[in-house]
């Protein structure tokens, strides 16, 4: 490794401009002419629309259209949809409600759009928009999914009979595992909540739609994570303008965990309305906004039975998960709590017999779809809390029963369709419980106790699926997409280097990791690589950044393509030094001729691809390469998290003393991006453990948590100081033996904190977020 | 936001004056609820007149045992004035538990007092220390002065220039902040003093800030902790909501008394 390739600690590239306010985001952009849009939104959970009165609207200051749902529709713009296919067990396909960019019969969720109203500045858009009268017959509305699922209850869409979306099964036979269950030693169950999140990324969402009349084209600036998925979606089922008449781009975005992967009505309505009205039109969500409209994740309720042999060895696990889908089937959603989830559910343990059933629903709430792990984090929680209760059960310690079952051989087939390729789980145990001195922990509880205080230690043994995901494998479970990537290397005259990817950065740090990947490559310094991202013009196709991928797949297409420049350059350099091409060697800025004293500089090798006065005979000018990459196996991060907690049990308030992160994520280009991935992710993790739940009232289906007022967010005095190590098995799988880290922080932490938790209070029946109200009244429901 | 009028005010008489000008007027002193308020579109005044830059309410006083804050003094200036913690620590610790750096440093102890935010820390302390709050007309003492949730018994247009208090032998501020907002879930400031001892409690009650007349009772005689462990607090007179039941804040106002009186110096 050099000082800025791979494994180099290197400051962040794009730092200087976000941290003084240069950052380039979607609401930033101006274009001549610009107008601006504001939504009219539904206050009611579901209602049908009566009727739309705009007139009064239509005659406020500065408005210059009021646009409805039936127009869009008259104009052939099409339903949102799912793009992922999950057939039922009955072998019958998802029912997919329709769901319109703008409802013109149907409301759904408080916050589903009914009209748009495009004025000359945001204050006179809103203004008028409240002057739309709509006329509502309010209909009854249902929040909760197990709720939904039953008789009698309010009905959102025709073509989903009792609000189920499908009725899914992965893994061993029922039969099978119920039979094991039966002949158990032991069996823990547990009924297990995973609360539903808001995303709340810094930047809010943001659209701006640009039709150049003259051209028939569109240009769509977004706040997206996967432009040209944005671009492939608008133009093949939204019909909105064909692929080469509509530009997406992504420029700076501050902030996704997800939310930012879908497309979302706001970015047509932009489009189509800059079209209609005649203007570029820019809409930027408030926070409210976000909070009633940015897809939500998780929101599952399960109910599990674990099995035991008289050896504590696990015989079988069988799963029940509703999943609350909200009020329309978002872009991936149906993917999230079955291929993301239920094939997480071997964890890190050999299990000969998983089943697992998960019924998905329509509820009068925000569309729920990925959120930072997405399916993952369900899975390692409802896992990672069943076996420390098991152990508490077995009255074995939770490390011993955790080794005992874990998988030591690979590959390993598991029951739901994993294989997991490397790992060495027992390393990161081993490494957690020294740096957390476990051993030591019965001391340091009882001196807590001497102070009043009740003190908890818990563990999360965490697998996840990243370096999403083999196209053909993806394909055959029903998506709709390849989940491949691509990449681009152009070597200009002066040898200076760009990377086009379809990777996108939204705070992960591209822009440096990814020079460095080059850097090392050639031996030039990252200052003279640039990273070109987030634009379908610039990079010509791409899959995005979510699900770990960047580094697993975007890199590996960006190696293939070096691979293809290297070997040019050689032979070009060997041509130049009449040298064989075998024996030329890359590295420090320049070609050299192995076991001699000739060399070029790199600078030369590329002026001479372009000059093209003298090539080797029959080569093409340049020095520019493509490349895609298409993963073989997902790839599988691992790690062992330990949290340490002192709760006050007068007022149920839970400090977290110390938080353990030891990971296993393959090989590593930054240190200090991955670190500051993991401690992104733990936040977020706590968050959900401790502070954040989105809440709607049952009855009238009103968002309760619609501002910060309500919805905690972690803050930095909720959080200790994380200590986190690295115990890395490379990846066979791809050719840096990189797993990927994005989402790992967030999977692997809340089952170690409520583990810590309940440990502390000595009462398992917790549900997240543990509030310091719902651990007051635990304490005393177990005393 | 809606579109509204800015007035800055540089004396008592010209705020009033600038009051009777647009068609709905209101003080802001601050505005670190009344500015969230209007961005949300949940109030529109058509004109603001800010009360933060009129002299004569600002600035901290202490003659003797009385103590004086001007009613456009910031948080950070009660959280770090030498004269306040010289006479009343516990008003200072309240003032700088109150929102984040930039809340400090923008809003005013008669901002908070006018609002009478049911979870706002300053009304406790209020009526705890038998504050009185002087407006530019009258003198009202603290335990007529709160009347309510966010009501009190200034009239339309009058304007809070101070708040007064004798200093106490002894005073304690806790509060368990909700996790949230960091509001007041429960805030207890105690006060003993030569007439007794009063306690105020914030964010718990159904009907906002009050006095609880069994652990004043109680303290009376024995100014300890635990004289307050046979007290009970009703929970049919508590707030509940998403973040604390009525019974869960019953009980944090019986822990924050106690740790509030333990902390008293």
């Amino acid at each position: 490794m050099g000082v800025e390739g791979i494994g180099a600690r290197v400051a962040r590239k794009e730092d200087k401009r976000f941290l003084t306010g240069k950052g380039r985001y979607t609401d930033d952009m101006v274009v001549p002419g610009m107008k601006y849009a504001a939504f009219v939104r539904s206050p009611h959970a579901h209602a049908k629309i009566k009727s739309i009165d705009v007139s009064a609207a239509e005659r406020m200051p500065g408005v210059i259209a009021v646009l409805n749902g039936k127009q869009m529709l008259d104009d052939g713009i099409g339903n949102l949809i799912c793009g992922w296919m999950i057939h039922s067990k009955d072998g019958s396909p998802m029912k997919m409600g329709a769901w319109r960019p703008i409802a013109h019969e149907t409301v759904r969720y408080v916050g589903d759009a009914v009209a748009v109203v495009v004025a000359d500045s945001v204050g006179e858009a809103r203004d008028a928009a409240e002057q739309v009268v709509v006329d509502y017959e309010e209909l009854p509305a249902v929040t909760d999914a197990a709720t939904a699922l039953t008789a009698g209850q309010p009905q959102l869409h025709p073509e989903a009979a009792g609000n189920l979306i499908y009725d899914w099964a992965i893994g061993t036979s029922e039969a099978e595992t119920d039979a094991a269950i039966a002949a158990a030693a032991h069996v823990t169950e547990m009924t297990i909540l995973n609360n539903r999140l808001a995303p709340n990324p810094m930047e809010p969402r943001a659209a701006l739609g640009v039709y150049d009349s003259a051209e028939d084209h569109y240009t769509c600036y977004t706040t997206s994570q996967n432009p040209h998925v944005a671009r492939l979606v608008m133009s093949a089922f939204y019909n909105v303008a064909p692929e080469n008449k509509l530009r997406v781009i992504a420029p700076d975005v501050g902030g996704g965990f997800g939310s930012k992967i879908f497309i979302y009505p706001e970015e047509i309505v932009c489009l189509w309305a800059s079209r209609r009205a005649g203007v570029p039109v820019k809409w930027t969500s408030d926070r409210t906004e976000a909070f009633l409209t940015d897809a939500h994740g998780r929101d599952h309720r399960s109910t599990v039975k674990m099995a035991f042999d008289k050896d504590n060895r696990i015989t079988a696990l069988k799963v029940d998960t509703i999943a609350n889908f909200g009020a329309y089937m978002s872009l991936f959603s149906s993917s999230v709590p079955t291929y993301l989830y239920a094939t997480l559910l071997s964890g890190q343990y050999a299990i000969p017999a998983i089943h697992a059933n998960v019924r998905a629903v329509y509820t009068n709430t925000t569309p729920v779809d990925a959120y930072r792990g997405a399916g993952r984090p369900e899975a390692t929680y409802l896992l990672e809390r069943t076996i420390e209760t098991a152990a508490r059960e077995l009255g074995v310690s939770p490390a011993e029963l955790r080794r005992k079952n874990f998988i030591r051989s690979f590959p390993y087939q598991t029951p739901v369709i994993m294989n997991y390729d490397a790992g060495n789980y027992e390393a990161s145990l081993e490494a957690s419980m020294k740096q957390a001195d476990w051993a030591g922990f019965a001391a340091r509880k009882a001196e807590a106790e001497k102070r009043g205080k009740k003190r908890g230690i818990g563990m999360s043994c965490y697998i996840e699926a990243c370096g999403i995901a083999p196209s053909a494998a993806v394909g055959s479970l029903g998506a709709g997409v390849g989940l491949w990537e691509s990449a681009e290397v152009r070597v200009n005259a002066v040898g200076t280097i760009e990377v086009l990817t379809g990777s996108h950065s939204h705070g992960q740090g591209h822009e440096t990791t990814f020079a460095q990947l080059v850097a090392d490559r050639f031996g030039v310094p990252i200052d003279s690589v640039s990273v070109v991202h987030g634009d379908t013009d610039k990079v010509q196709m791409g899959m995005g950044t979510y699900g770990s991928r960047s580094g697993a797949v975007g890199m590996s297409a960006i190696v293939k393509a070096l691979d293809k420049v290297e070997a040019k350059a050689k032979k070009i350099a060997a041509h130049l030094m009449e040298a064989d091409e075998s024996d030329i060697v890359i590295e420090n800025g320049e070609a050299k001729v192995a076991g001699t004293d000739k060399t070029v500089p790199w600078f030369q090798v590329a002026l001479a691809a372009y000059t093209a006065h003298n090539l080797p005979g029959g080569m093409e000018p340049g020095l520019k390469e493509g490349a895609f990459y298409d993963p073989t196996n997902f790839t599988f991060p691992a790690g062992c998290y330990i949290c340490e907690v002192e709760i006050d049990p007068e007022t149920g308030k839970t400090d977290i003393i110390q938080f353990v992160a030891a990971d296993d994520f393959g090989n590593i280009i930054n240190p200090m991006i991955v670190e500051g991935q993991v401690h992104g992710g733990i936040a977020q993790g706590i968050g959900q453990a401790l502070l954040e739940g989105v809440h709607y009232d049952a009855q009238s289906g009103q968002l309760l948590t619609a501002s910060y007022m309500d919805y905690a967010m972690p803050r930095a005095d909720d959080l200790p100081s994380f200590q986190v190590s690295h115990q890395n098995t490379p990846c066979p799988g791809n050719p840096l033996g990189i797993k990927g880290c994005g989402e790992a922080g967030a999977i692997g932490s809340p089952p170690a904190l409520i583990n810590a938790i309940t440990d502390a209070i000595g009462n398992n029946d917790l549900s997240m977020p543990a509030t310091p109200q719902k651990v007051w009244a635990a304490i005393h429901a177990a005393h | 936001m809606y579109a509204t009028n800015y007035h800055r005010a540089f004396s008592v008489a010209d705020a009033v004056r600038l009051k009777g000008s647009g068609d709905e007027t209101k003080y802001v002193s601050g505005g670190m609820t009344l500015i969230p308020t209007m961005k949300q579109r949940l109030a529109a005044p058509s004109d603001l007149v800010d009360l933060r830059h009129v002299a004569e309410m600002k600035g901290i006083t202490v003659s003797g045992a009385t103590v004086r804050i001007g009613a456009a003094t910031t948080h950070a200036e009660v959280a770090s004035s030498a004269e306040i913690k010289a006479a009343c620590p516990a008003l200072s610790h309240l003032a700088s538990l109150i929102g984040d750096p930039h809340v400090r440093h923008m809003g005013t102890v008669g901002g908070s007092v006018a609002n009478n935010d049911p979870a706002a820390d300053y009304p406790s302390a209020m009526l705890a220390l038998g504050a009185t709050i002087v407006t530019d007309r009258r003198r009202i003492v603290a335990d007529d002065f709160f009347t309510g949730l966010f009501e009190t018994a200034l009239h339309d247009d009058e304007i809070i220039v101070a708040v007064e208090f004798e200093a106490p032998e002894k005073a304690g501020y806790s509060k368990f902040p909700n996790p949230a907002s960091r509001y007041a879930m429960t805030g207890v400031f105690v006060a003993k003093s030569a007439g007794g001892v009063r306690v105020g409690v914030t964010g718990a009650g159904s009907d906002g800030v009050f006095r609880h007349s069994g652990m004043e009772q109680a303290l009376a005689g024995n100014f300890s902790p635990d004289a307050l462990s046979g007290v009970t607090t009703d929970p049919a007179d508590m707030l509940s909501d998403l973040h604390g039941s009525a019974e869960y804040r019953a009980n944090l106002v019986n822990v924050m008394a106690r740790r509030a009186v333990a902390a008293a110096t």
